[in-house]
């Protein structure tokens, strides 16, 4: 009650400066729960570490696992964009991994740097690709390699100028 | 459909640590139920229950409790422990812990921790009829039910710094483990996982991974693995059909058991139950009180009705259990009658009347067989309303036995 009970009031104490973006409060369980049936009804999920741990994989795994989930650490005097999937040592340097995610994370990272425009169309050029899915690594149900996947995009990036 | 959880509450029984068998309040063949009304739609399922039980002509009275998120005292507190010690069994709607007050105690926890019901178990299994994303899924979850993250010790070091302390012993951890074991033993499963944080809480996690770890090689042919939550959770929703059965700390078994409920359809339709030593606790799965669902007659009665299902399965009732639950089945998955929860149109009423209608032929036919038994005069004899129903119940049970006493009554 209490560690949690005080994350909540600082929340809300936030919510009141805010009041233009709806606030909600949910227990964990009911938001495990309705997560699973129905994740079109969460816009932004604001929690405490452990939770967001948890949560956060569990929503990956909702949009296709931790190949395609993008991440970023935001600090007061600086951030760190990373993907957060493992190091798959067993496909090192075979050309075979799916770069969405750290590509993705980047795209955060533009964003962030208020590179907005670079940002949008890399990642449309990238959703385009998976979209298509004429070319696709491994893990996406695809046989391309990774350089190709990439050489992909970079030809939608260069078709949107 | 769902015979082979008939023989699973009343396994748990055998699963004892002393020789002496779980007591229940039994008298006159009828057995007493404590009923823990709730918050929010606990209470209007719960009238459904005890609806159908008459119907079904089942042998168990309800004493009824009242305590929900505004009971404040103690009193009622210790009200609730006595009755669900004195009759040893109890059925719960879910009380809301007003959490805006620190120094409020949730009930729930209080009676988990005071009754030593060590074990929640939630079984997901997925329901024909009921559309879900992933099929065929039939996991057990069995959780920690009485320390880890809930053990209510939280204190402020300086103004605007809490810390809270996670307690996980040994004692807890073994047992819990031996339980999923025995309990994945009895029913023929193949696999049991162990969920935990122990790469982050290397001494807490870790003391619960290695307890598990020693059971575990005391049942060489029960596979046994381990998975870090945060995966877990992430595998549970990709590929849930890896999952046999899983044990698990207190909060992150609170998760993972909403997110496989959800799975199978939701709140509505999953059972759950907390065993002890000495006394057991059946109530939904989801531990949801339903409060935006109270009054508006659209809650799903299915996981209350499943839990008093798995309750008289485990006092012994397991014809009346199954015809209940036969019952409650067909309703849901083929005559798909069903609450807007599992994307239905139906109502709460219409739901329990569809149950009612397909229980009446089943009971008749017990009536009927009681009828033959007992002699013309027995039924000519002047009496109450009250006998004439009570004598109907016990006669499904006891013809011969109801008729000789109706003999001697009359003389």
């Amino acid at each position: 009650k209490m560690t949690d009970g005080l994350f909540l009031k600082c929340c809300r104490h936030v919510a009141e400066q805010n009041k233009d973006i709806k606030f909600k409060e949910m227990y964990l369980d009911t938001v495990c729960l309705n997560m699973v049936q129905d994740p079109t009804q969460f816009d932004v999920l604001v929690m405490p570490n452990l939770y967001g741990d948890i949560l956060s994989d569990l929503c990956a795994g909702l949009i296709g696992g931790l190949g395609v989930t993008p991440s970023g650490n935001i600090g007061q005097d600086g951030a760190i964009f990373e993907s957060v999937h493992g190091t798959a040592p067993d496909i090192a340097g075979e050309d075979k991994a799916n770069p969405t995610a750290l590509l993705l994370s980047a795209v955060m990272m533009l964003r962030y740097m208020g590179l907005s425009p670079y940002a949008q169309r890399i990642e449309m050029a990238c959703f385009d690709v998976i979209r298509e899915g004429r070319v696709l690594t491994g893990d996406l149900g695809g046989s391309s390699k990774c350089s190709e996947f990439t050489e992909e995009i970079c030809r939608k990036v260069r078709e949107s100028e | 459909m769902h015979t082979s959880r008939v023989a699973a509450s009343s396994s748990i029984i055998q699963h004892k640590k002393y020789s002496t068998e779980p007591h229940f309040s039994k008298y006159g063949g009828r057995t007493t139920v404590t009923a823990l009304s709730g918050d929010g739609v606990g209470p209007e399922l719960l009238s459904y229950v005890q609806e159908i039980f008459r119907y079904a002509g089942v042998p168990v009275d309800f004493e009824e409790l009242e305590i929900n998120g505004s009971t404040t005292d103690e009193e009622t507190l210790c009200s609730a422990l006595l009755s669900v010690q004195r009759n040893g069994i109890a059925l719960k709607g879910n009380i809301e812990s007003k959490f805006d007050e620190p120094g409020f105690k949730s009930m729930n926890v209080e009676l988990r921790t005071q009754l030593e019901l060590f074990a929640s178990i939630v079984w997901c299994k997925s329901i024909p009829g009921v559309y879900t994303r992933h099929q065929g899924l039939d996991i057990i979850l069995i959780r920690e039910n009485t320390e880890g993250e809930y053990s209510n010790l939280e204190y402020q070091i300086v103004p605007g710094c809490i810390e809270n302390l996670k307690i996980i012993t040994e004692a807890k951890s073994t047992k819990i483990a031996k339980y999923a074991f025995e309990f994945a033993k009895t029913h023929g499963r193949k696999k049991v996982t162990a969920i935990h944080k122990a790469n982050i809480m290397k001494l807490g996690d870790g003391l619960f991974l290695e307890s598990c770890r020693k059971v575990a090689s005391q049942y060489p042919d029960i596979e046994f693995n381990d998975m870090i939550v945060d995966n877990a959770s992430m595998q549970m929703v990709s590929k849930p059909q890896q999952f046999d059965v899983l044990v698990m700390p207190n909060l992150y078994g609170n998760i993972l058991s909403n997110i496989t409920a959800g799975l199978v359809g939701g709140y509505g339709v999953v059972s759950g139950m907390n065993i002890g030593d000495d006394y057991a606790v059946f109530e939904m799965g989801t531990r949801s009180s339903g409060r935006s669902l109270k009054g508006k007659n659209i809650a799903n009665p299915t996981g209350m009705l499943l839990a008093s299902c798995d309750m008289l399965d485990y006092i012994g009732c397991n014809k009346h259990a199954e015809l209940i639950r036969d019952s409650v089945m067909k309703v849901m998955s083929v005559d798909k009658v069903q609450t807007p929860d599992l994307g239905g149109q139906a109502t709460t009423l219409e739901v329990i009347q569809a149950i009612i209608e397909d229980i009446k032929p089943k009971t008749t036919s017990w009536s009927t067989t009681a009828a033959q038994n007992v002699s013309i005069d027995a039924f000519l004899f002047n009496f109450k309303v009250t006998i004439v129903n009570s004598t109907l119940e016990s006669c499904m049970r006891r013809p011969i036995e109801m008729a000789k006493r109706w003999q001697t009554f009359k003389e």
